[in-house]
């Protein structure tokens, strides 16, 4: 039976090593349709590699995954190919496709692996670029994008495939400070549509506005989870509160 | 203007290895590029003994001289019963050995392509084959391009080898009519031209195929 209740991703006791060094001790969460988490954390936590687990971009050693109350098998190809179509990944470095075009970007994957038609695909990649404000920019190549229009162009091309949820790995974290906050416009506009969305971000004013539930991750651990209200404020003594005052303090000491 | 009997036979004689040499040069540089395409992404991409068996092609036959490869392929395979043609043992040789130094350009250009590449096409939900075909090969082309095409223009000039096992091309032609004559000079600095006009003719085909595959990022227009 699925309700509004039932998570629309779920992931169980997620474990990742690579050698001895284990990233991903044991992760759990669930995610509910228009649930926005953020999670936050040290770099070397395991943000990344939990993000890249969760649509088995790497292969987790144990756990479970269940898209849709159905439970991915990890052995199976076909099982991971749908797994990864249905939950959309944004990178810290975009991973656009460098020999296409920004509307080839996002068509080719339509044609791939939607098997859509091409002049169908053309209309339907010119409609996202136009949502993050691109239109102008279909027949430009990568290299001759900035990097808030790369990013821009990565949301556009995860977001064509229609997912369930998206996943966004420090979506701002490689861009020059000017440009972030077009990138920050277009998830604000995401989540005022409703997107399901995990995102790892060290962006400050991210965490507090967009989060409906704060992840904070060490050690391959998520040791802290609840409300933003109940985490973050002046003097909360929580994990998270700490980290936001050392990212403040950074901001402040570099401005 | 008359030309003397000399200059007569010796264009007749190089005109017609030319044709010969053509025909050496341009199933050799396909099939080169082909067998460089497959036995690159075999060393790339392969189990550890496809791998194993891609690496130990491309250290045979560049670790070895052409002319050892063709006198093997020539005069050492009726030994186990096998005969080939002159045309044929120069055409297989030149293959083998313009293949394996192709896969290693191909290789490179494999291996140049980021993983982050591989990453963005898979968190779309692309399958492992078509990652490769539609994301990876495009790119790796675009990169192999100028080694694969240096490598042509070497085949064009080791093509002269085949003359070793009697394929009469250019050189073997134009060495008959030096030696007849006994004029070396003028046989083999016409010859040189020859090599100089092919050489030139497939420079400006590689770029007509580089400036069509242009794409901002990969090299300049």
């Amino acid at each position: 039976m699925t309700t509004d209740t039932t998570p629309i991703l779920r992931v169980d006791h997620l474990r990742k090593c690579f050698g001895a060094a284990c990233i991903l001790k044991d992760a759990s969460l669930s995610l509910r349709k228009g649930e926005i988490k953020v999670l936050i954390g040290p770099s070397g936590g395991g943000k990344s590699t939990l993000l890249q687990c969760i649509n088995c971009l790497v292969l987790p050693d144990s756990g479970e995954i269940h898209l849709g109350g159905q439970r991915i098998d990890l052995a199976n190809k076909a099982d991971l190919y749908r797994l990864r179509q249905q939950v959309g990944m944004i990178f810290q470095d975009f991973n656009l496709f460098d020999h296409l075009s920004a509307l080839d970007n996002i068509a080719i994957a339509l044609r791939k692996v939607k098997k859509m038609g091409k002049r169908e695909a053309a209309e339907r990649a010119r409609l996202e670029l136009e949502q993050v404000g691109l239109a102008g920019k279909a027949g430009l190549y990568p290299a001759q994008l900035s990097g808030g229009q790369k990013q821009r162009v990565a949301i556009a091309r995860a977001l064509a495939m229609d997912p369930k949820a998206l996943l966004l790995d420090e979506p701002t974290s490689a861009l020059d400070p000017e440009l972030i906050g077009e990138v920050i416009a277009v998830i604000r506009a995401l989540a005022a549509q409703g997107m399901t969305m995990i995102m790892a971000t060290h962006q400050i004013g991210l965490i507090a506005t967009l989060a409906d539930e704060i992840l904070f991750m060490e050690n391959g651990v998520i040791v802290e989870q609840g409300a933003p209200a109940s985490l973050l404020g002046p003097g909360n003594p929580s994990k998270s509160q700490g980290f936001c005052d050392r990212l403040n303090d950074l901001a402040d000491g570099g401005g | 203007m008359t030309l003397s009997p000399f200059y007569r036979e010796l264009l007749a004689a190089l005109n017609q290895g030319l044709l010969m040499s053509l025909a050496l040069i341009v199933p050799s540089a396909v099939g080169g590029v082909l067998i460089g395409i497959t036995a690159g992404a075999m060393r790339v991409f392969g189990s550890s003994w496809v791998r194993r068996l891609g690496d130990g092609y491309a250290a045979l036959f560049r670790g070895t001289p052409l002319v050892v490869q063709l006198f093997v392929l020539y005069f050492g395979l009726p030994n186990v019963g096998l005969y080939l043609s002159p045309y044929a043992a120069a055409i297989t040789g030149f293959m083998l050995c313009s293949g394996a130094y192709q896969s290693e350009y191909v290789r490179g250009a494999l291996l140049s392509i980021k993983r982050g590449q591989y990453l963005g096409a898979q968190a779309l939900g692309f399958s492992a084959w078509q990652t490769v075909s539609a994301i990876i090969v495009p790119q790796a082309v675009r990169r192999a391009l100028h080694g694969c095409g240096n490598e042509i223009v070497y085949l064009i000039k080791y093509s002269s080898l085949a003359y070793v096992v009697t394929c009469m091309e250019l050189t073997g032609q134009g060495k008959t009519i030096a030696t007849e004559y006994f004029r070396f000079t003028e046989v083999f600095a016409i010859i040189g031209l020859y090599y100089l006009g092919l050489v030139t003719l497939a420079l400006f085909v590689l770029k007509k195929i580089e400036q069509r595959l242009f794409v901002p990022g990969f090299g300049h227009r």
